[in-house]
């Protein structure tokens, strides 16, 4: 009985604290859905796999592969405030081959104006080391996140680029490129977690209202992978996965991302 | 929206704020009294139905033997039950997790020597295919920090999954895996049975294999009787000897506590060239960890037998003279094995080794490689 009345308790307060939070949440101003839309590109143009683009060094790359993980997204306001997507749902596999994985809903995003966006390229560390009962849609090894996850060394591959160049002698011609690592669980290893933030130009902004549902078009660079602050050969290093050139590639596509234009409609 | 169902359910009683919240709990309970005392009859129901079954339920209480460290597995995060465990126990024996329906995990972690692969260096998997590291006993888990040799994972519940996509072990696509399962009746409803739903996924997948290898404990060696003063626990004055001397020879830095090791990674001087086989490196791809491994438990060394991460010592006499003047220099060995005076290994002499073999063969635990409730 004692038991019984404990956990009745703690329901009670619990209610209570929910309920208390939900009219604090209907204070504010009425909120409304946001898309974020990530189109791959490969310098100035779309990126189309199976043709070839040039990278930095002047190899004739041909993609099949642009997978990354999006989680963490913060939406900034005119104001300077943010908007903190709530964590469980704020984990996302843009996968280069399903087209439905490029646009990123977010309903019930308070009404305003947002005028930037940040975001962690990759998988945090905390939801790395999670248990597996936190391992479902993307973050599902079986699931969504097979082949990008690491069996092996517990921990999900942010970014996989892969695809075929001439200028490749091993392994048939191919590249592959599976840059992961938050830091390691018990042993301090490599961390190639990114944090983004975008900036939209000429005072564009989204404007959230239960009425409208904006939508921000973000360039994903495949050729920034290649440049900048380390030029990439794929003949010269046409593998790199879990390795300590890692995180030079890692410093490279920091800076792929990009906003485009916002639509208002 | 399920927000405004909790509070409108609770609005009556948050309404009655004079009434003392217990007064109100009790209301509660008075009127789920009669809902309380037929849920009562339906699990007694369930018990009987149990009862009747072919099958008597085997014990499936979790052994906390006393002379071991807290556990590290959160067992709340995953309560073992007799339907969990029995699901895990088939899942284990089961080829289907393989490729080709030929390897189960219980292929190269064989129940009588300790769920290792006793007599082999390395496993042959998958189409005979060979590994590169010796397959390590599935013994207490519970208490592990990190699994397999080099540490690579961090939880118990996403064990299965590395075994299970190695090219060389068995070499299958996980989701393929939850597809076979799901098409056999027998595996829908003992997962119903587990978790409550037919839903085959990579939470109760991975839930059923832990519930069975948590299971797993090994405790009751005659060194672990002797050391809770349990009948059976007499160590002859030889065995007891090769106790002070395991302490004396400073065997228990790394192969501390009675789970007999300190789960840490170390070079023990088997190889000069460490690219063999990188070990921790792989994974923390720091260069001081190039050739460290894991350090094993010392428990039914008689059963687990070859040794070293490679398999490459078939004897415990070779184990022992491996670290009296087999130790090889490399850049990353273990500072234990290097005496002040430049010599490799612990010196030991050949009686002296002999005395800590007969005292490491106090920790083997018949009853546990023996278990019926383990066997296949």
């Amino acid at each position: 009985m004692k038991n019984l009345k404990f956990i009745l308790v703690a329901i009670l307060a619990f209610a209570t604290v929910f309920s208390i939070t939900s009219c604090e949440e209907e204070d504010e101003s009425t909120p409304g859905p946001l898309t974020l839309h990530f189109e791959n590109r490969a310098g100035s143009s779309t990126l189309n796999f199976g043709q070839a683009y040039n990278n930095e060094a002047g190899e004739s790359l041909t993609f099949s592969t642009f997978n990354y993980y999006i989680s963490n997204i913060k939406l900034k306001k005119a104001d300077g405030t943010y908007y903190t997507v709530p964590k469980d749902s704020s984990y996302f596999l843009i996968d280069g081959e399903d087209n439905e994985s490029h646009e990123i809903t977010l309903n019930d995003v308070p009404g305003g104006d947002y005028v930037g966006f940040e975001f962690v390229l990759g998988v945090d560390s905390l939801k790395s080391a999670s248990d597996i009962g936190q391992r479902t849609g993307v973050l599902d090894p079986a699931g969504a996140a097979q082949g990008m996850y690491w069996m092996w060394n517990s921990g999900y591959i942010f970014v996989k680029v892969e695809g075929t160049s001439p200028a490749v002698t091993e392994v048939d011609g191919h590249f592959f490129y599976h840059i992961g690592g938050y830091g390691g669980y018990s042993s301090p290893t490599i961390n190639n977690l990114k944090n983004i933030s975008l900036e939209a130009h000429n005072s564009e902004k989204a404007s959230v209202s239960k009425d409208a549902h904006p939508e921000v078009h973000i360039y994903a660079d495949v050729l920034e992978v290649f440049k900048s602050p380390n030029s990439l050969s794929v003949a010269q290093s046409p593998v790199v996965m879990f390795a300590p050139q890692s995180t030079d590639i890692a410093n490279n596509y920091a800076d792929m991302f990009s906003i485009n234009h916002i639509h208002n409609d | 929206m399920l927000q405004h169902k909790t509070t409108a359910f609770f609005k009556p009683y948050l309404a009655r704020s004079t009434i003392s919240i217990s007064k109100t709990i009790n209301r509660m309970i008075n009127s789920h009294k009669k809902y309380t005392a037929s849920l009562i009859i339906f699990i007694t129901l369930q018990f009987i139905a149990a009862c009747n079954g072919e099958e008597v339920q085997p014990d499936i209480s979790l052994f906390l033997p006393s002379n071991f460290p807290p556990p590290v597995y959160d067992i709340s995060s995953n309560p073992i039950t007799p339907e969990g465990f029995a699901l895990g126990k088939k899942l284990f024996y089961d080829p289907i997790l393989s490729r080709d329906s030929t390897i189960a995990c219980g292929s190269c972690h064989i129940p009588f020597s300790s769920f290792s692969h006793v007599a082999h260096s390395v496993s042959h998997g998958i189409d005979d295919k060979l590994g590169t590291r010796n397959a390590p006993p599935v013994m207490n888990m519970l208490w592990h920090t990190t699994f397999f040799w080099d540490g690579g994972v961090h939880t118990l519940d996403l064990v299965p999954f590395n075994a299970i996509q190695n090219p060389v072990e068995m070499d299958e696509n996980i989701a393929n895996v939850y597809e076979k399962l799901r098409r056999q009746p027998t595996y829908r409803q003992l997962f119903t049975a587990a978790f409550g739903s037919e839903d085959i996924n990579t939470q109760t997948f991975a839930k059923a294999l832990s519930q069975f290898s948590l299971m797993l404990v090994s405790a009751n060696s005659r060194y672990d009787k002797y050391i809770r003063n349990e009948s059976g626990g007499e160590l002859t004055a030889e065995e007891l000897e090769g106790l002070a001397l395991f302490k004396q020879k400073k065997c228990n830095t790394c192969h501390a506590t009675d789970l007999f090791s300190d789960f840490s990674f170390r070079n023990n001087g088997i190889k000069e060239d460490l690219t063999v086989d990188k070990g921790r490196y792989l994974v923390t791809l720091n260069p001081d960890d190039m050739g460290r491994f894991k350090v094993p438990s010392l428990r039914n060394l008689s059963q687990t037998n070859p040794y070293m991460h490679d398999g490459s010592i078939t004897t415990l006499e070779g184990v022992l003279e491996h670290y009296a003047e087999g130790v090889l220099l490399s850049e990353t060995l273990d500072t234990l094995l290097q005496q002040p005076d430049g010599t490799l290994g612990i010196p030991m002499t050949s009686p002296e080794q002999a005395k800590i073999i007969v005292f490491l063969k106090t920790l083997n635990d018949i009853d546990f490689n023996k278990d019926p409730r383990f066997a296949e």
